[in-house]
């Protein structure tokens, strides 16, 4: 690993100010991403500004919003009551994505902020438009097995490899985001981006902000949801494709429903289509059938993933099936 | 290494043999008289170019106050300063939990974790767990039932196996499996590791 220099700071407003002082600077939450990056020379940052001491760890109900700090750890969240009662998709993503060992250290905000785990972007001897800019896309015509069906663009197939900003884009929440003169606040949907001309940037984090917290709005789908993960192996593995499912029946009618799906994007990919024509309707199979068909319509296989366009609408329907059956 | 007339002492560890060999096999290959110099400006650029940063932490009951360079893990602090070097480098990236230690009673992979990042910290490792000559409970379990082959992933599992009780999520087999699939064992001894920590489990003791 590069060597750099190491700062500690225990606010927010001095790890902006360091931050805003050298671009080459990066801010060291859990670093389970970020160090591994680090030792793959992937990046080098001159600076690293450790925020573990910044008082960010709160999980808490204010007003009808939970609001969870970003370096509240993977773990907190997914074990603590308040998240378990009241947001269970949120814990089950959770507790999907990674191994015990990561969620106990990586946080809320890294989670936000981690990398792709496409092969070309890890391996710095290959193109890779999102490591460097102009140099290429290995994955379009080369092992794209794990890459993505939807919002693709001509420089980059790569996916977000997280379970819980999936459950975060059904959930509608929001993200509080500050610079040195103030705070501001985005939908969810809108943090991360589609890969375009600029694949180097995975979200609309300016370079002069900081995660504070999410803010989740409290709902009527914790007793019918489910988080389903299709991947290689049966555990500690990303997805191929993940669903986020939620339900609020009465009556067999689905009144709200939410829907987003991981592992096929270069974002978490909230499926607004399918949850339109599903809501009032009724909850059952050949509805679940019609909404999956509907949220592949804009899809597009690579070669080595057209697996996907089978897989993806046979996992939306199994989620929703789940859910719905869910005692 | 042949050409060397070095031979581990008694009483040497395999690893100081290795140690030592390594450091033979480099003079080895260079001019004697370059490598003294060689030698002494190195530490002289080194102590310019990397600023070490001091760090206090308690690992095993025993106060450390060292300084280290920002970019060592923990995991290499650990093996390469402490010589505490039960807690095993597999992959190095966090994928085979080789290197699980708990830190401040939670485990993670301390491959992943800089030094300097665990300032004030406790940190436990597999040479921590015993109690003088005593095994610890899911120590002697691993024992008996014979939770590893080649055991270079044993102190990683063991360490991630006695948190996986502590936290309670010990309850079934397939609850086993699920939050101990962040380590990796290469000779397949999973039944037999998920057996050990059910003895332990529902012994009941507090570990």
């Amino acid at each position: 690993m590069i060597n750099f220099q190491y700062l500690r700071t225990t606010t927010a407003k001095s790890a902006i100010a360091l931050l805003v002082k050298d671009k080459n600077a990066k801010f060291l939450a859990g670093g389970t991403n970020l160090i591994d990056l680090m030792k793959r020379g992937v990046t080098a940052p001159e600076k690293l500004i450790d925020i573990n001491h910044v008082p960010l760890k709160q999980i808490e109900q204010i007003g009808n919003k939970i609001h969870i700090g970003a370096l509240a750890s993977n773990s907190a969240v997914a074990d603590h009551p308040l998240i378990k009662e009241k947001l269970p998709l949120l814990s089950w993503a959770l507790q999907a994505g990674a191994s015990a060992q990561l969620r106990n250290v990586a946080t809320v905000g890294g989670n936000m902020m981690q990398r792709t785990r496409c092969g070309y972007f890890y391996d710095i001897e290959m193109p890779c438009n999102k490591r460097q800019p102009g140099t290429g896309c290995g994955a379009i015509e080369g092992f794209n097995r794990m890459h993505a069906i939807f919002g693709t663009s001509e420089q980059c197939i790569a996916v977000h490899p997280s379970d819980m900003c999936v459950a975060l884009v059904a959930l509608d929440a929001e993200v509080v985001l500050a610079n040195a003169k103030g705070e501001r606040k985005i939908s969810f949907k809108d943090f991360h981006r589609l890969a375009g001309d600029t694949p180097q940037l995975d979200n609309n984090l300016k370079v002069d902000e900081m995660i504070i917290r999410l803010e989740i709005p409290v709902n009527n789908l914790a007793k019918n949801y489910h988080y389903l993960k299709v991947r290689d192996r049966a555990s500690y593995a990303f997805a191929l494709v993940s669903v986020a499912a939620a339900l609020e029946i009465s009556n067999n009618k689905i009144i709200d429903v939410r829907l987003a799906m991981g592992g096929v994007a270069h974002k978490p990919w909230r499926l607004t289509a399918s949850e339109n024509f599903l809501k009032g309707k009724e909850a059952i199979l050949s509805n679940f059938e019609q909404a999956a068909q509907l949220a592949m319509q804009d899809a597009k296989g690579f070669g080595g993933n057209d697996f996907k366009l089978k897989l993806a609408p046979n996992t939306i329907i199994e989620a929703l099936n789940l859910a719905k059956s869910k005692a | 290494m042949k050409s060397s007339d070095q031979k581990p002492n008694q009483g040497d560890s395999r690893r100081d043999f290795l140690k030592k060999s390594s450091v033979i096999t480099a003079i080895a290959l260079t001019p004697g008289v370059a490598v003294k110099a060689a030698e002494s400006n190195a530490d002289e650029r080194f102590a310019e170019l990397f600023e070490k940063i001091p760090l206090k932490l308690t690992v095993n009951n025993k106060a450390y106050q060292t300084t280290v360079e920002p970019r060592v893990t923990l995991l290499d602090y650990l093996r390469e300063e402490l010589h505490l070097t039960g807690t095993k480098k597999g992959c190095d990236h966090g994928q085979c939990g080789a290197c699980t230690v708990h830190v401040d009673g939670q485990r993670i992979n301390s491959c992943l974790s800089l030094a300097v990042m665990n300032e004030g910290k406790k940190i436990t490792t597999i040479e921590g767990l015993a109690d003088g000559n005593t095994l610890h409970p899911m120590q002697a379990s691993f024992v008996k039932h014979d939770g590893f082959q080649c055991g270079y992933c044993t102190p990683g599992q063991i360490m991630s196996a006695v948190a996986c009780v502590r936290e309670g999520h010990a309850n079934s087999r397939d609850e086993i499996s699920e939050y101990m699939s962040g380590n990796i064992c290469r000779c397949g001894a999973y039944p037999n590791i998920v057996d050990a920590i059910i003895e332990v489990k529902e012994g009941g003791q507090t570990i």
